[in-house]
């Protein structure tokens, strides 16, 4: 072993002399070796990972859970704030067709016979209503428009029904269609399905549309296959044994007077296509866009319902936060919303105005009791703690069921005006359902949050300063505004940012003494929830209060940092 | 905050008006938790002293909104969901988070800060923006509704106060304690309950009760995962601040009252020890 040089007073085997001589050995070429035989390099290296590892493997299973139950619903919901698949879910044809629509008069009538199919297949799911809803948020009256549009669409398509079935019979019989459309091998499984004794036990499988139908039928082939799959999940009837749709009819008049391959089928089933063809070219016809408008409701004349259903027809959308910041998203690109609309803009202006009249009167009422704490001998000032730790440790509820009882007119507070004879008794106060309930219970639940950093900030202010100061001929208010005073502002600075983080998200309280004026953007973001369902918006207004909750908290952390949040 | 004998008139004048001025936001602080006291004993249903409570007439003074509460079946069955959530989960936070804030307090842990930030981040997070991601992400999982969604989403809550007292109370802890247990041929988990987990006791449980007045006394979350099977107390009380106010909350206010105050000596209890145990503190 050499010995250490300079300023290391320890010669032999400290850890340091160890280190260093690994490293003086590994250097000149011969390694320095562990007790097993392996380079001390290597060997303090492969200690330190398991070091690491022991200590990731004990973080794992919180860090998991908290990733499981805390972080993957914030992420849901800020998905939720953009999603928007329920356009192009509901009415995968009509949004392919529109693509050609240039925005001007109404779309041509190729878009309504796609229109006409998604909304039979949606009105059957039931989808219909939830989208009407959904585009309602944009344009009102969507939502009725669709109600209505599901009971009629029933009848598209009729005329072609009857005309195919006036042809032949065969029409009508559900297990032409079934030779038509089923995949063979489908309609095998269902034979053998079939043939069991306990048919009730086993579901029918489900259906598969056959290839060849696909290629020389597409239009009939897909709309179909939905019709199938929905007699069998929904009304769990047998797709052998049911009528196709109208609109199945109208389908297949579309594919055979449309570029119908003839070959594509053999046998009977060739025949009776091209009969059907043959016939098909020669049917009454039934213009769709008219049925529309004139049948079931001229708004689907109307180009704002058709902008809209294109403007969130992708699979995201920024209309949720369009409409969080008081915009919205019309097919003639973003504008405000008309002025009796705009809310949250003005929602947003008084949460912030609230949190700062909060946040200042938390540092007014604050600053004299942490600067009283601090000054008091230990033993004073740990009983007069407890008066700051007392409501801090009562629940939330509790306070806030005091102020609701104080602050009512016939509550305390208005008793006791009267009774001195501040207020007349006809003309109490009110102090609660407005702003200034919600900004006196909230400065008193949450001023602990703001005297105990100020204390523990006070407490390490070193009281010779001042009395310097005042030696050097300063007068009491200098000494303090001059020397005390610049001090304590990190105090100031972490109380602050607590509370105004803390407030700018409140909700309870707001909610009960708050009334109408005093609610906070929270209370919004509970109403979308659970009364109005409008999920997205809700998302959205929540989206944007997170960032600016977390921005808040880069600052706090930059100021005071993470670690030195201290409890009690 | 003596005042010296030579002070001026007005230094005195200035000195007592602080003094008032203290007095006064004191009593700010603490004058509403303590009105609500007499006020459940009312006789009346009304939320004012009545005239009879001033004169000090026993008649006028009564328990019925005690009687209330220990009778209502509404208030009794939010009482034990209470009691069923909070301590389910306060051992989920307190169990997963000693056990990661002992990790985290390791000499080497890569992306500590990282960590970290996301192990607070319940408490910094608005609970109405937790409520509603969790409302969202527990439907889609079918847990909206349920006992343990409930318990889950609390124990998520109440994870920050474990891992902020726990790793403070490791931050004075001597390490050659441990290897000196490991010298003496004991394992990892016969150290760290024989030897760790009695000295960092006192910071985990004050974590635990902090952990468990997040989730008994929290309101927000719960009114949006739970549902009417789940009501807790203050969930109860917050229906009946909205709707049909009663005396009975002050009833429940009170006994909440009592039981922060016994809470709060049990922390101070707590802290003291812990401190006197790393000698941090002489007394």
């Amino acid at each position: 072993m050499s010995s250490a040089t300079g300023p290391d007073a320890f010669t032999g085997a400290t850890p340091d002399n160890a280190i260093r001589d690994a490293d003086r050995a590994g250097k000149s070429g011969g390694a320095m070796l562990a007790a097993d035989g392996t380079p001390l390099k290597a060997s303090l290296a492969k200690s330190l990972r398991a070091q690491k590892l022991r200590a990731l493997a004990l973080i794992a299973p919180l860090l998991i859970f908290i990733m499981v139950t805390f972080i993957a619903p914030i992420a849901d919901m800020l998905f939720r704030s953009v999603e928007n698949d329920i356009v192009s879910q509901t009415l995968p044809r009509t949004v392919v067709e529109l693509d050609r629509w240039d925005g001007e008069g109404v779309p041509d009538e190729q878009t309504f016979r796609a229109l006409g199919a998604d909304l039979m297949v949606a009105s059957e799911l039931k989808n219909h209503t939830r989208l009407g809803s959904r585009l309602n948020y944009e344009t009102t009256g969507v939502s009725s428009l669709f109600r209505q549009t599901g009971r009629d669409v029933d009848d598209l398509g009729e005329i072609y029904a009857d005309q195919f079935i006036d042809l032949n019979e065969a029409w009508e019989e559900p297990s032409t269609w079934m030779s038509l459309m089923a995949d063979p091998a489908w309609i095998e499984n269902h034979e053998a399905w079939a043939a069991q004794e306990d048919e009730d036990e086993t579901p029918e499988p489900r259906f598969r549309v056959s290839p060849t139908a696909q290629q020389a039928l597409p239009r009939t082939a897909r709309l179909f296959s939905q019709f199938a799959t929905i007699i069998q999940t929904e009304d769990e009837d047998s797709p052998t044994e049911e009528e196709p749709w109208n609109i199945v009819y109208q389908a297949l008049y579309e594919d055979l007077t449309g570029g119908y391959d003839a070959g594509a089928y053999g046998g009977d089933i060739q025949a009776l296509l091209a009969n059907a063809a043959e016939a098909a070219a020669s049917f009454e016809q039934m213009n769709v866009r008219d049925f529309f408008v004139e049948e079931i409701d001229e708004d689907w004349a109307d180009p704002q319902v058709w902008g809209t259903i294109e403007a969130f027809s992708s699979p995201y959308t920024a209309g949720y936060f369009l409409s969080a910041i008081d915009m919205q998203l019309t097919p003639q690109g973003i504008e405000a919303q008309p002025e009796d609309q705009q809310i949250y803009m003005l929602l947003f202006q008084r949460t912030m105005f609230m949190s700062m009249t909060i946040m200042i009167s938390c540092i007014l009422l604050g600053y004299p009791i942490a600067f009283l704490l601090s000054n008091l001998p230990l033993r004073t000032s740990n009983l007069l703690l407890i008066l700051v730790l007392l409501p801090f440790w009562t629940s939330l509820l509790v306070r806030t069921s005091a102020w609701k009882v104080l602050l009512q007119q016939q509550g305390v507070i208005n008793d006791i005006l009267v009774w001195i004879g501040l207020v007349a008794d006809g003309n109490r106060l009110e102090l609660i359902n407005n702003q200034t309930g919600t900004i006196i219970a909230m400065t008193h639940i949450l001023l602990p949050f703001m005297i105990l950093p100020l204390y523990s900030v006070m407490k390490t202010i070193p009281p010779h300063y001042v009395r310097a100061a005042k030696s050097l001929g300063a007068t009491n208010w200098t000494a303090f505004w001059r020397v005390y005073f610049p001090q304590s502002i990190p105090g100031i600075g972490a109380g602050s940012i607590l509370v105004f983080i803390l407030s700018i998200g409140y909700y309870i309280t707001p909610e009960i003494v708050g009334g109408t004026t005093g609610t906070f953007i929270s209370n919004r973001i509970a109403y979308h929830i659970s009364t109005s369902l409008n999920w997205g918006l809700a998302a959205a207004l929540g989206s944007i209060l997170l960032a600016f909750v977390l921005l808040l908290y880069y600052l706090y952390d930059r100021i005071v940092g993470i670690d030195n949040v201290s409890l009690g | 905050m003596e005042l010296p004998p030579y002070a001026t008139l007005g230094q005195r004048v200035w000195h007592y008006t602080f003094l008032v001025i203290c007095g006064l936001i004191f009593f700010f602080l603490i004058a509403p938790i303590l009105t609500i006291i007499p006020l459940s004993f009312n006789a009346e249903n009304f939320f004012t002293f009545t005239p009879g409570m001033l004169a000090f007439d026993p008649d006028a003074y009564s328990l019925r909104h005690y009687e209330d509460f220990f009778t209502n079946s509404q208030w009794q069955a939010a009482m034990w969901n209470s009691i069923k959530i909070a301590p389910v989960a306060t051992l989920i936070s307190v169990a997963l988070g000693t056990l990661a804030a002992v990790g985290l307090s390791q000499s080497h842990v890569p992306f500590r800060r990282a960590i970290m930030a996301i192990l607070i981040s319940p408490m910094i997070v608005p609970l109405i923006i937790s409520a509603a991601g969790m409302y969202f992400f527990y439907s889609r999982l079918g847990m909206q509704g349920t006992y343990w969604g409930v318990v889950l989403a609390h124990a998520a809550l109440g994870i920050p106060f474990v891992i902020i007292t726990v790793t403070a109370t490791l931050v004075g802890f001597d390490r050659s304690l441990t290897r000196a247990s490991a010298n003496l041929g004991a394992g990892p988990v016969r150290t760290f309950f024989k030897v760790q987990m009695p000295l960092i006791l006192p910071g985990v449980i004050s974590g635990g009760l902090f952990a468990f007045i997040t989730s008994f006394d929290e309101v927000v979350v719960v009114l949006f995962v739970g549902s009417a099977g789940q009501k807790t107390l203050p969930w109860q009380m917050f229906i009946g601040l909205r709707e049909q106010i009663s005396p009975t909350i002050l009833a429940v206010a009170t006994i909440l009252v009592i039981l922060s105050i016994m809470l709060l000596t049990g922390v101070e209890l707590l802290r003291r020890r812990s401190e006197k145990m790393r000698g941090l503190s002489p007394g």
